[in-house]
């Protein structure tokens, strides 16, 4: 559909003196006045007539919600943008912007009419792969692998705990112990299977195992969340996972479910109680910080570096948790911590979040770089030699970004494994 | 019952596919050892058949099958068996071959050995090595009973062994073309206007794991600051990522460039059919187990989206 | 018109295959649709909806997991299922197109729909063997499929974009290489409604057929030769890279 608007008709006059002055041609010039009626709310009220969807329709276009929009400091983008190009002609089930949107929910903080699109684009994505619009193919492939492997990585559920052969210290597996335990460790999919996610999933082995934490994972029943990919537009992904999930964590006794990522986080203590599953579960940083007594006299070795530290959205603004992370980071010797300019509650979004984790090639077409790359160029230009992280989606999405920019000396850190290193020294 | 062995051999456009040369001379060998006559098979018209070094050869020259009929092939060969009683048949596990192997030893109750690799006589009958599973396996199989179907991989024996001179023999077609329920219509050329990769110096080739279409670009982008052509293995293809005219494979076209650079290919026989005579082949895939490491002369366990771009940062 | 697809559930290839004895060791891999006949689904559904008819998809179900397979393909536009409970993993193509092509029969199949091949065919592929089986003409290498009346164009592929159009009279088998498009995506909520509302017929496997071929031996390949692997990271590995390439002036 083809914007229905036209330009406002101009009125000059040739000749015009006003006061001894010469206010001829365009000095004189004015506009016509122009009815409001040349956009159609058609479209906007298409996707404000999906469920959960229908705070779209309370945009009163203030523009507040593009200023803090990670997507639209790369590129051309906000909610506000959104609906303005719906009332002109944008069917939002079939526009590329569907799919920029990374639910990271800095312009719901912002947003004075609380337009949700952390609810919003989940819900129009759902619709556009109900109807069989176009969805990307990395992202349908991640679907396809979460549904048959238990993974968006498309790995053998077989492998999931292969990883703990490595880690140094003996990790009980839940079937195998056949007793309660107090902490639940759900491990994710990206510690279990990426290799700079087995690492900081290793530290955190060896962490807890010095705390003399009483823990055990899942090995290889535990599956993804699927969060992100009911934030891509999969609910029924989503639902499948989280039935076996619920099952899962309820065939065992444990007391606190502790996990390694933010996604999971989310998924697990916000959005599980809606499927009846309503049990403590908290970050890894959170937790730990708790245990901060016991675990600062461990952190013997200095680790003498500059680190700034990312806010994961998911963490921060999701979930509100922004002192742990530091207040770990704090606990090593010899850490001097720096603040990015967008922080805590402002925090700049990895790209990752909604998705994106798995768009990153369809992103790149319609942005001007990763918003990996945006982050990791403001992480060196605060001085830092560490960029530390606690999600782990960021860890490769930062580590490529560091390359990719130029700034090979800034190292991406899991906060576990700068625990990891402080407590065993440079291995 | 014979000791024969019957050599389906294929053609197209008045040529021999190299896999027809293979398997004579395979047949050769195999019908000495048992004491039996190694007959090549041609079926279909406007092709020389005296072509083969068999001890003979069969030309059912009929007009009406001037283009590739499987049903018109599958009868041939069914009478001919019934009038051979041979000990082998040989098929190309090829797109002509695989119309009519399977099918001949479901007929027949003969067994059938695909994906064959090598064919050795063992106490008078036969042991087939087998490439199955993408190239994970290799099976060693024997075939039971009189007589056997087996259809053998392009490229497994040497093409020079079944060249020759042996003068076929015209005979009719045994089959009644008009009875048909398959008829050949028309041939379809390849579309036009595609670059011709097995023209090209340069090829650099993506599989299944550059992941959407939306990646390809990254190759195009490789593949221009090298200055060489995309390609790419089937999956590729069949998902719409590119057009059938850039398949490397026994589906799609043999190349032999001077450089084949593989992203994400993890070698399944049937793409190294196409490609393995490339003068070099480095290969990028994430699994160090990738078969394709048996075959490539450079290889990397690494992210080919890394590989890539950094290597275009150099160029 | 009325179109049956006969499917394969196979073990995948996407991790090492451990052997047990003299074949696969079935009890640990996982076992998936066969690719290629994803694209058979995709085809016969594209015929459904350009002329109408109904699809049946069929298959073996060899380890009992087949049920998650059926819905899929119910997701994607088959209207019945059917699956032919065998429980053992290592039914070959034989006997698996046997029990097929007799649960077939009886369905008034104007086309019956296959992959063209799949990577354990080790005794070839159960599409000719049920065209044989069923007494139907075959065509392998499939990349369309119209039917008009009773009869269908029917599009092979040979190689590099050459091909051939046949007309081929119905009843008939079809091995297809690749739908005209790529196989559509299904949502689970899709997937899960079929799970839960859908009836799939289970019939006992009929008829005996044997692939005939002993067992000697099953091993991964031993290689021929290695590739010298480059070692290092993603930018080491490119740089290695571009060097040998400029050292040989192909870059």
């Amino acid at each position: 559909m083809a914007p229905k608007y036209e330009k406002a008709k101009a009125i000059q006059k040739e000749n015009v003196v006003v006061d001894g002055i010469d206010i001829s041609g365009h000095w004189n010039r004015m506009f016509e006045q122009r009815v409001i009626t040349e956009y159609t709310p058609e479209l906007i009220e298409k996707i404000a007539d999906i469920p959960n969807a229908e705070s779209f329709a309370n945009c009163y276009q203030c523009a507040k919600c593009v200023a803090v929009c990670p997507v639209d400091v790369v590129g051309n983008y906000g909610p506000r943008k959104l609906y303005r190009y719906a009332q002109t002609g944008m069917d939002l089930t079939e526009a590329p912007e569907l799919w920029l949107c990374t639910t990271c929910a800095n312009c719901l903080r912002v947003c004075p009419k609380e337009v949700n699109m952390v609810k919003i684009m989940p819900a129009a994505r759902e619709q556009a792969i109900l109807d069989g619009k176009f969805v990307p193919n990395e992202l349908q492939q991640a679907f396809e692998n979460t549904a048959k492997s238990g993974n968006p990585l498309g790995q053998p559920q077989r492998k999931r705990d292969a990883w703990i052969k490595d880690a140094g210290v003996e990790i009980p597996i839940m079937k195998d112990l056949g007793r309660k335990v107090d902490v639940l460790w759900y491990v994710g999919s990206y510690p279990s299977y990426h290799p700079r996610g087995i690492d900081a999933a290793s530290a955190a082995a060896r962490i807890f195992t010095a705390l003399g934490i009483d823990f055990a994972i899942l090995g290889k029943e535990e599956k993804d969340d699927a969060d992100s990919q009911r934030l891509a537009g999969e609910k029924g992904l989503f639902e499948m996972m989280t039935e076996y999930n619920i099952e899962t964590f309820n065939k065992y006794e444990w007391d606190e479910l502790v996990v390694t990522g933010p996604h999971e986080l989310n998924a697990f203590k916000n959005v599980y109680p809606k499927y009846g599953f309503e049990r403590p579960v908290v970050h890894y940083t959170t937790f730990l910080a708790r245990h901060l007594d016991k675990l600062k006299p461990m952190l013997k070795h200095s680790v003498n570096k500059k680190i700034t530290y990312h806010d994961p959205c998911y963490l921060g603004r999701h979930n509100g948790e922004y002192e742990a992370p530091r207040q770990l980071l704090e606990a090593i010797p010899g850490v001097e911590l720096v603040e990015m300019g967008r922080n805590r509650e402002n925090g700049y979004c990895c790209g990752g979040g909604g998705g994106g984790m798995w768009m990153d090639s369809f992103t790149a077409k319609h942005t001007t770089m990763r918003l990996s790359e945006k982050r990791a160029m403001e992480a060196a230009s605060t001085g830092a030699n560490v960029l530390a992280v606690a999600c782990p989606f960021e860890v490769s999405r930062f580590a490529d970004a560091v390359k990719s920019t130029g700034n090979e000396h800034v190292d991406v850190l899991d906060i576990l494994e700068l625990l990891d290193r402080s407590m065993r020294g440079d291995q | 019952m014979s000791n024969d062995i019957l050599v389906i051999t294929e053609h197209m456009d008045g040529k021999f596919s190299d896999v027809s040369f293979e398997m004579v001379g395979k047949a050769r060998e195999l019908a000495s050892a048992l004491g039996g006559q190694a007959v090549a098979v041609v079926i279909g018209s406007g092709v020389d058949a005296n072509v083969f070094a068999s001890d003979s050869t069969l030309h059912i020259d009929d007009a009406a099958l001037s283009g590739f009929n499987p049903e018109a092939y599958a009868k041939i060969v069914e009478a001919l068996v019934k009038e051979k009683s041979p000990k082998a048949v040989l098929f190309g596990w090829t797109v002509t071959g695989m119309d009519v192997a399977a099918w001949l030893s479901a007929k027949t109750g003969a067994p059938c050995a695909a994906y064959a690799k090598d064919i050795r006589v063992d106490g008078g009958g036969f042991v087939v090595s087998c490439q199955v599973y993408g190239g994970k396996l290799m099976a060693e199989v024997a075939p039971e009973g009189d007589m056997a179907v087996i259809a053998c991989l392009a490229g497994s024996f040497p093409v020079e062994a079944g060249q020759g001179s042996t003068a076929a023999t015209a005979t009719a077609s045994p089959v009644d073309a008009g009875s048909l329920k398959v008829k050949f219509v028309e041939a379809i050329k390849p579309a036009g206007g595609d670059v011709d990769i097995t023209a090209q110096a340069k090829l650099v080739s993506i599989g299944r794991g550059i992941g959407g279409k939306e990646n390809v670009e990254l190759a195009e982008e490789l593949a221009q600051a090298l200055g060489a052509t995309v390609s790419a293995s089937r999956p590729v293809v069949d998902a719409g990522w590119l057009p059938r005219t850039r398949q490397v494979g026994k589906s799609g076209l043999k190349v032999k460039p001077k450089l084949y650079l593989m992203l994400g290919i993890s070698g399944a026989p049937e793409h190294l059919e196409g490609m393995k005579s490339a003068e070099l082949i480095i290969a990028i895939n994430t699994d160090k187990k990738a078969p394709i490491f048996n075959v490539a002369h450079y290889g990397a366990t690494a992210d080919l989206f890394e590989v890539a771009e950094a290597m275009l940062e150099l160029l | 018109m009325n179109i049956v697809v006969a499917i394969k559930h196979i073990p995948s290839i996407a991790d090492d295959l451990p052997v047990s004895g003299k074949n696969v060791d079935f009890d640990s891999v996982d076992f998936v649709l066969n690719e290629w006949d994803e694209h058979s689904i995709e085809q016969a559904v594209l015929i459904k909806e350009a002329v109408g008819g109904t699809v049946t998809v069929v298959g073996v179900d060899l380890i009992g997991e087949l049920d998650n397979v059926l819905h899929l393909a119910l997701a994607k536009g088959a209207d019945k299922v059917v699956k032919i409970t065998a429980d053992d993993p290592a039914a070959d193509s034989h006997m698996q197109a046997k029990w097929l092509a007799e649960a077939i029969k009886g369905m008034g199949a104007n086309m019956v729909f296959a992959g063209v091949q799949a990577s354990n065919d080790l005794d070839g592929q159960i599409g000719p063997m049920i065209a044989a089986y069923l007494d139907m003409p075959y065509i392998g290498g499939v990349s369309s499929v119209e039917a008009n009346g009773d009869s269908a164009t029917v599009n092979k592929e040979f190689a590099g974009g050459a091909g051939a159009k046949y007309s081929v009279s119905m009843p008939f088998v079809a091995g297809v290489q690749a739908a005209p498009k790529p196989p559509r995506y299904a949502p689970v909520s899709k997937v899960r409604q079929m799970a839960q509302t859908a009836t799939i017929e289970t019939v006992s496997p009929s008829g005996d057929a044997s692939a005939g071929l002993a067992f000697k031996n099953m091993a991964p390949p031993v290689a021929t030769g290695h590739a010298e692997m480059i070692e290092g990271s993603s930018k080491e590995v490119a740089a290695k890279i571009v060097e040998l390439l400029k050292s040989k002036g192909l870059a």
